[in-house]
């Protein structure tokens, strides 16, 4: 009885939580402008957005590629410097270690306004023109921290004596960082790299604040700027049909995966 | 061996030049005034501005209300989630975890788009019902995490020390499991305060949250009074983590 | 023994943490070919001397030779040496293979060769057809071979074995040694070998190297070291022994447990207190009363498997361990003999605590950096040596009770009493006797009981 509950609890909240992006997904199957007036069955919109040809504003696809850039580009810069600062993170010792945790958790907790509100006055004091560098300079600072923590577990969970045991073994420092270290860390890398994307791809107040005057759009600021003149460009429902069903694929695929190889460790 | 703790300069620079350097500029404009000069002007200017004191006012009170209602809704689904009697696979978890990884403005655009097709009024009622629908993952989640890696044996003892399982749940368990419910207060309160688009949307612009005078001000070239609002949100951040710091320092911290 | 004879030479060796002394004046040398075991309790300073020769680690002071030449500035890649470490490290993104392959190919020999010498050790350790196993799926033991393949195969001059039993059970463990043992044989190389375990080091080792806080102890054959331990800390670590208080009458007699022996030992001087030990299998049960030497009544009696281990009371109040194939009723009084040849006399390291200290005024002095309740005759701000008998300290259950705190750091039964080492927070020690049961890592509160006659001095006399 009490399993019925439960069960039904967590199902009506799934509900709830779905019912606007199957309301997206649904009308993005019809032609009209206005959202919950179906005109009938149409793929019309998915033509228009696949082939650029837009009903409303036609940067939609530029913002898109704006924001996968940046996210790309970001997320590659953090997870480059956030693999560095964590090795050496880890091996800082007292003080100096909670310091530099102190600093990296700062991103984390400050809310997307504050950290654009005071990287837009940076930008500003520095007379550094705002556009992609920027932009892409912000994300890295926001995205940064999660890859420093999603690579310090790898490197505490490692065996200390690995590095040494290549070293031992006639490794040079750097044949030791290329030949072990590293492909230690790729699962974090990995894991730290995809959270930067994401959490890039999601952002809207620091692209907001750093983006300046030369009209960048990403796909959060075209939303901001579309809804705010009052309407939504039809396009846009199915482009957000496309990307739920896109990162539904990618985590099935990622949960597949992974219980395969739960399995697989199970099995041995 | 020693020297691999360099390694940490690079990233300290950056954080220096772009976390810290930031954060002293905010401090710098919200002391200024147009032409450079010291003022306390904008923090006055803020405490005797009626129109901003009441959006604060509210802005805590609906991050106060939604913190709430995601606890309230939020602690029991995770306790389900994480108990396998009722949820075996990690799919359900992942169904929960999926909106996040979706643009949160268009999810809220679409709830205020599904809000306005089923005939309900925007406001205070919808703003809520998108925040929690916003952020109700993020509570969720830290909960679900602490509660599954939690030690079964301690309910057991608790129940063979002769506990009923539902005291064994309020003594045992709700306590062990704060750790969670504070990340997840970390996560949605402060947030929550700072949004500026979702409130808009969600309420066609009749209820204004803090962030969005931080915004407006900052987009009228307003920077000395956009930074001193900013700082003074700085300021409850500062002591709403610390309130959370002590517990998480105690329970070895979310790394 | 000709020079050429040591392969390593290891001469007025220091090494600190910060504040800490973790190896204070090492000074050693190793044969060629032979197993030496660096033997102590954690944080003795063993792995850091393990790693010093390795390489990962720097010396302070002192100098490390290799066949006579300097290895100090040397990387731990150049050294001819290699590692087999105590959680394995086997690298885990590499399967069997390539993990022994690993330094073989950075030396860039050639493919075949490195196939043909990878699967030699394979079969050495006895794992022939595992080379294209994950790592992470072998078991603790088999994780072990693969680690020491990869480390032999590299032919070092020298291997170095930091503790690479103990994450193995009981039984495994066992065979593990004898293996080592026999792949020791085969190789003929240098074997420095580092363990807690004194059971392994004494069945393993050519030498024992017995190290505690960071000083070497005592180096010989297992045999002597189990035979004639240096000092109290030596005779407990290894084996099981009776360690009593004694007095040295006169060259070959001592008096111990209030009798008398005849013993082997010369050159003490006369009555001069000393630390005696006696292995409990060394203590005799006689029938014949011209042999008996002291009486006692069996306590308690245990079967061990091979031989029953006693706990007897002797006549004049002390308690011994005696072992013996034969098994005597408990509540009998038995009637006792030790030969000389087993009775092992020791100097006493310390007679008494000594400290140097401040006078702060007529009623107190400051010692380790707290006020300790003391009356002397000394002006103010003298300084003054203070002779603190090992039953003038005072300890309490209750941290606030006592002047200073302390941590259980050493326990010996002596017995008829514990002789214990407390650590005080800032790390210095004070040795204790009492009659009180405390455990080890207890917390306890310090008090000084002046009324056993604690002695001040000046200072400089």
């Amino acid at each position: 009885m009490s399993k019925f509950f439960a069960k039904l609890y967590i199902w009506v909240l799934l509900v709830v939580l779905y019912a606007p992006l199957v309301f997206i997904a649904v009308f993005s199957f019809t032609e009209s402008k206005v959202l919950g007036s179906w005109e009938g069955f149409s793929t019309h919109l998915y033509q228009n957005l696949l082939t650029g040809q837009m009903q409303g504003n036609a940067s939609l696809l530029a913002a898109v590629k704006n924001t996968l850039l940046i996210a790309l580009v970001a997320a590659a810069f953090s997870t480059l410097l956030g693999t560095i600062a964590a090795i050496g993170i880890h091996n800082l010792r007292g003080r100096k270690k909670k310091v530099v945790t102190f600093l990296n958790n700062i991103p984390m907790i400050n809310p997307d306004i504050i950290t654009g509100v005071s990287l837009f006055l940076l930008f500003v004091f520095l007379h550094f023109s705002q556009g992609y560098v920027s932009v892409i300079l912000a994300h890295i600072t926001f995205c940064t921290p999660y890859v420093v923590l999603s690579v310090l577990p790898k490197l505490q969970q490692m065996n200390p004596n690995i590095y040494e045991a290549a070293l031992d073994l006639g490794a040079t420092p750097s044949q030791a960082l290329w030949k072990v270290l590293v492909p230690e860390l790729k699962p974090g890398m990995i894991s730290g790299f995809i959270l930067a994307f994401t959490m890039s791809l999601d952002d809207f107040a620091v692209t907001f604040f750093t983006r300046g005057t030369i009209g960048l759009d990403t796909l959060s600021t075209y939303i901001y700027t579309d809804a705010r003149k009052g309407g939504l460009t039809p396009e846009l429902r199915p482009l957000m049909t496309l990307i739920f069903l896109i990162i539904l694929i990618l985590l099935v695929i990622i949960n597949v995966r992974q219980d395969r190889m739960n399995k697989q460790n199970a099995n041995r | 061996m020693s020297k691999r703790s360099n390694w940490s300069i690079p990233y300290v620079v950056f954080l220096v030049l772009f976390v810290v350097l930031p954060l002293v500029l905010v401090l710098v404009y919200a002391f200024q005034d147009n032409s450079g000069h010291f003022t306390l002007g904008n923090i006055t200017k803020f405490f005797t501005d009626k129109d901003a004191l009441s959006t604060f006012a509210v802005s805590l009170e609906v991050a106060l209300e939604n913190t709430l209602l995601c606890i309230l809704i939020g602690y029991p689904a995770a306790w389900i989630l994480s108990n396998k009697q009722y949820n075996k696979s990690a799919v359900t978890i992942v169904l929960f975890i999926m909106p996040m990884w979706i643009n949160a403005l268009m999810r809220t655009l679409a709830t205020a788009q599904l809000f306005t097709m089923l005939g309900i009024t925007l406001g205070k009622g919808t703003l809520l019902f998108g925040m929690v629908y916003d952020y109700l993952p993020f509570m969720i989640y830290p909960i679900y995490n602490v509660l599954s890696k939690m030690d079964k044996s301690y309910a057991e003892a608790a129940v063979d020390l002769g506990a009923t399982p539902w005291k064994a749940f309020w003594k045992v368990t709700v306590p062990l499991s704060m750790p969670g419910v504070t990340s997840g207060i970390l996560m949605v309160f402060m947030p929550t305060v700072s949004t500026f688009a979702i409130s808009e949307f969600l309420t066609n612009n009749k209820i204004k949250l803090f962030g969005t005078i931080i915004q407006e001000n900052i987009n009228s070239s307003m920077w000395n009074y956009g930074a001193a609002l900013a700082l003074i949100m700085l300021v409850i951040i500062g002591i709403t983590s610390l309130f959370s710091k002590d517990k998480e320092e105690m329970e070895g911290g979310l790394i | 023994m000709s020079e050429t004879d040591k392969i390593i030479e290891i001469q007025h060796l220091s090494k600190s943490f910060g504040d800490k002394k973790v190896l204070e004046d090492i000074n050693l040398y190793i044969r060629r070919g032979e197993f030496i075991t660096l033997l102590g309790p954690s944080g003795c300073g063993k792995t850091t001397l393990l790693r010093m020769i390795a390489g990962f680690l720097q010396p302070d002071e002192g100098s490390l030779l290799m066949d006579g030449k300097e290895l100090a500035g040397i990387p731990p890649h150049e050294r001819p040496l290699n590692t087999v470490f105590q959680r394995y490290a086997l690298f885990p993104h590499l399967d069997v293979y390539d993990n022994i392959a690993f330094g073989l190919k950075l030396k860039k020999v050639p493919e075949e060769e490195i196939e043909k010498r990878v699967r030699k050790v394979l079969k050495l350790v006895a794992m022939s057809d595992y080379e294209d196993r994950d790592v992470e799926t072998l078991s603790g033991g088999q994780q072990q071979r693969i680690a020491i393949a990869r480390a032999i195969v590299n032919q070092p001059k020298v291997l170095l074995l930091d503790e690479p039993l103990a994450a193995l059970d009981l039984k495994m463990r066992k065979d593990m040694q004898i293996e080592l043992k026999e792949m020791h044989r085969k190789l003929g190389i240098t074997f420095i070998y580092v363990t807690h375990d004194q059971e392994e080091a004494l069945t393993l080792s050519d030498t024992i190297v017995v190290l505690n806080e960071g000083r070497i102890q005592q180096i010989g054959t297992p045999v002597d070291i189990y035979n004639e331990p240096v000092n109290c800390f030596v005779a407990d670590f290894i084996g099981e022994s009776n360690i009593l208080k004694g007095r040295m009458l006169r060259d070959r007699r001592v008096a111990f447990i209030k009798h008398e022996f005849d013993c082997v030992d010369e050159g003490f001087g006369e009555d001069v207190p000393v630390d005696v030990v006696v292995r409990p299998e060394d203590i005799y049960f006689t029938t014949d009363p011209g042999k008996c030497q002291f009486k006692a009544k069996v306590n308690t009696c245990t079967f061990k498997g091979v031989h029953y281990e006693m706990w007897v009371d002797t006549d004049t109040g002390y308690e011994l361990m005696i072992q013996d194939y034969d098994a005597y009723p408990v509540g009998s009084e038995v009637m006792l003999y030790i030969d000389p040849d087993d009775i092992q006399v020791m100097k006493k390291e310390r007679v008494c605590n000594t400290l140097y200290g401040t006078v702060k005024d007529e009623e107190t002095v400051e010692l380790l950096g707290c006020d300790f309740p003391l009356r002397s005759s000394f002006e103010a701000g003298t300084e003054v040596k203070v002779e603190i008998p090992f039953d003038a300290i005072d300890l309490m259950d209750n941290l606030d009770d006592g002047v200073i705190d302390g941590e259980v750091h050493v326990i010996l039964y002596m017995g008829n009493h514990y002789h214990l080492t407390i650590k005080t927070e800032d790390g210095d020690s004070l040795w204790v006797d009492t009659n009180d049961i405390w455990d080890k890592g207890d917390l306890v509160g310090i008090r000084l009981v002046p009324e056993k006659g604690i002695k001040i001095t000046k200072k400089d006399e």
